[in-house]
């Protein structure tokens, strides 16, 4: 650790207001060093938005790096800062946060963690994975997907067709898929969720023709 | 306005009640059994001929009073009644407006804003009529002399537009939220976007509370050149996304059958995956 990182860490434990606490650590984010990782993750905790957004930034920039601390340090007790955590890890989109996402979208109380989770496990990088591994995480997260999009709250559901739609750019998921796609629009009774699942039909067919020409 | 958001949703909470149970429950000597199956069947949905007759005649409930002369059951049923999309429901809920408890009346207005059935204007229209320097506080107690929210929403959702000279000077309201109230009913009521606007500079104010109001009523509104400034407000996200599914609803709404989405329901579903 760097001079600079250890005086940017201990301005973060200073800070006495809330703006200092978010000019503290977007300082501390924009070191991009992995010192920093367990600071800002516990800056989740503090309940302060805007600093909070500041450690998201900071660390999907420190991409893989990060991973192993937020998979250790999900925060159990506060659904607020898991949500933050479960966010970061699915953009970071590294497939050793799988477990956690299935077990997040099916299983947490918190609406906004759930809804994280679901849009996560459709952006994994699969192909970081070896062959036989890769099938069994990619069967997992569609299987998740299929049970989240049934769930009565239409936010979960929401998300999980946004999930959807990003899987189904793995040419073997389209068909279950796109089957779920059509039983929605048969029967959700939220025209947002329809709305949604148009969407997702009208991008994969753009994304088709593109790859065919 | 916030019920669908609570962030601790829980699907367990609900008690092994049946319609059948509610609905002889309604009757129960328990007045605890009664207050809870009224708010069970509004909850729940129960719409059928027998639950409403059932309602209705708890709106005239006599035996269930807190100390402050408070009518617990009429409330539940009043709220229960919005919820059952019933119109039959109308006339009793106008003889609500006029119940000596202020919580009957503000869930009476709150169920006429649901039901949108324009019978009521009239009867909401008088409440507002001693203007907004009769609209303070109650001595000792934490609500204004009128549910004037509930009243403005009303008649904003029930596209009174007899009521604009009647509402526009609750804009001038002391009170932000009774501000917000008659900024999203003028809207409703003139499809101004200088209304809109009124709304969407709220979601700047330094009180979160004042905020997540701006928030739902932009929502309820569908003011579609909010969207951008709804993601970015300091509200958490669940309201933001439930503000955001408004005015994707209000847009589709206008759209010819649904088989193609326009630029700005793309545009809100965009800003909603960002808030996932």
């Amino acid at each position: 650790m760097t001079a600079t990182t250890q005086q940017l860490i201990r301005s973060v434990a200073e800070a006495d207001s809330p703006a200092q606490m978010t000019a503290a650590v977007k300082k501390l984010a924009a070191a991009k060093d992995e010192a920093a990782i367990p600071t800002l993750i516990a800056v989740f905790g503090y309940n302060n938005p805007e600093a909070a957004a500041a450690a998201v930034a900071g660390l999907i920039a420190l991409k893989e790096a990060a991973v192993p601390y937020l998979l250790a340090q999900i925060d159990d007790y506060n659904y607020g800062a898991r949500a933050y955590s479960i966010r970061t890890l699915a953009a970071i989109a590294d497939p050793r946060a799988l477990e956690v996402l299935l077990s997040s979208a099916v299983n947490d109380f918190a609406p906004s963690v759930r809804c994280a989770a679901a849009k996560g496990l459709g952006n994994l990088q699969f192909c970081k994975l070896d062959p036989p591994q890769r099938q069994t995480a990619q069967t997992k997260a569609l299987e998740t997907l299929l049970l989240v999009s049934q769930d009565p709250n239409w936010l979960i559901r929401y998300a999980a067709v946004v999930g959807l739609e990003a899987l189904a750019k793995i040419p073997q998921l389209q068909q279950p898929i796109q089957t779920r796609f059509a039983q929605i629009l048969a029967t959700d009774t939220e025209q947002a969720i329809c709305a949604r699942v148009q969407l997702a039909q009208k991008l994969g067919i753009e994304d088709k023709l593109q790859t065919e020409n | 306005m916030t019920e669908a958001t609570a962030e601790e949703y829980s699907p367990t909470n609900a008690p092994p009640l049946t319609k059948e149970q509610a609905l002889s429950n309604l009757q129960s000597p328990d007045l605890s059994l009664r207050y809870y199956a009224a708010w069970w069947l509004g909850k729940f949905r129960v719409r059928s001929p027998a639950v409403v007759d059932a309602l209705l005649a708890a709106l005239e409930d006599e035996t269930d009073r807190t100390e402050m002369g408070g009518y617990p059951l009429r409330r539940n049923a009043a709220r229960a009644l919005g919820k059952l999309g019933d119109l039959r429901a109308v006339p009793g809920l106008i003889k609500c407006l006029q119940c000596s408890d202020f919580y009957v009346r503000e869930a009476a207005a709150q169920s006429l804003a649901m039901l949108k059935d324009k019978r009521a204007a009239q009867a909401l229209m008088q409440l507002l009529e001693p203007g907004v320097a009769a609209a303070v506080q109650v001595p000792g107690r934490p609500h204004l002399t009128q549910p004037y929210e509930a009243i403005l929403e009303a008649l904003g959702a029930m596209g009174a537009t007899e009521a604009i000279p009647l509402i526009e000077p609750f804009l001038e309201h002391p009170m932000p939220r009774v501000q917000c109230a008659a900024a999203r009913a003028m809207y409703q009521l003139t499809r101004d976007f200088c209304y809109g606007e009124y709304l969407v500079k709220m979601l700047d104010s330094s009180n979160l509370q004042l905020r997540r109001v701006a928030l739902a009523d932009l929502g309820a509104i569908g003011y579609m050149p909010a969207a951008e400034a709804i993601a970015a407000a300091k509200v958490e996200n669940s309201f933001k996304l439930l503000a955001l599914k408004g005015l994707l609803e209000h847009q589709l709404q206008q759209e010819s059958q649904g088989l193609f989405l326009t630029a700005d329901a793309i545009r809100v579903m965009n800003l909603m995956d960002s808030l996932l």
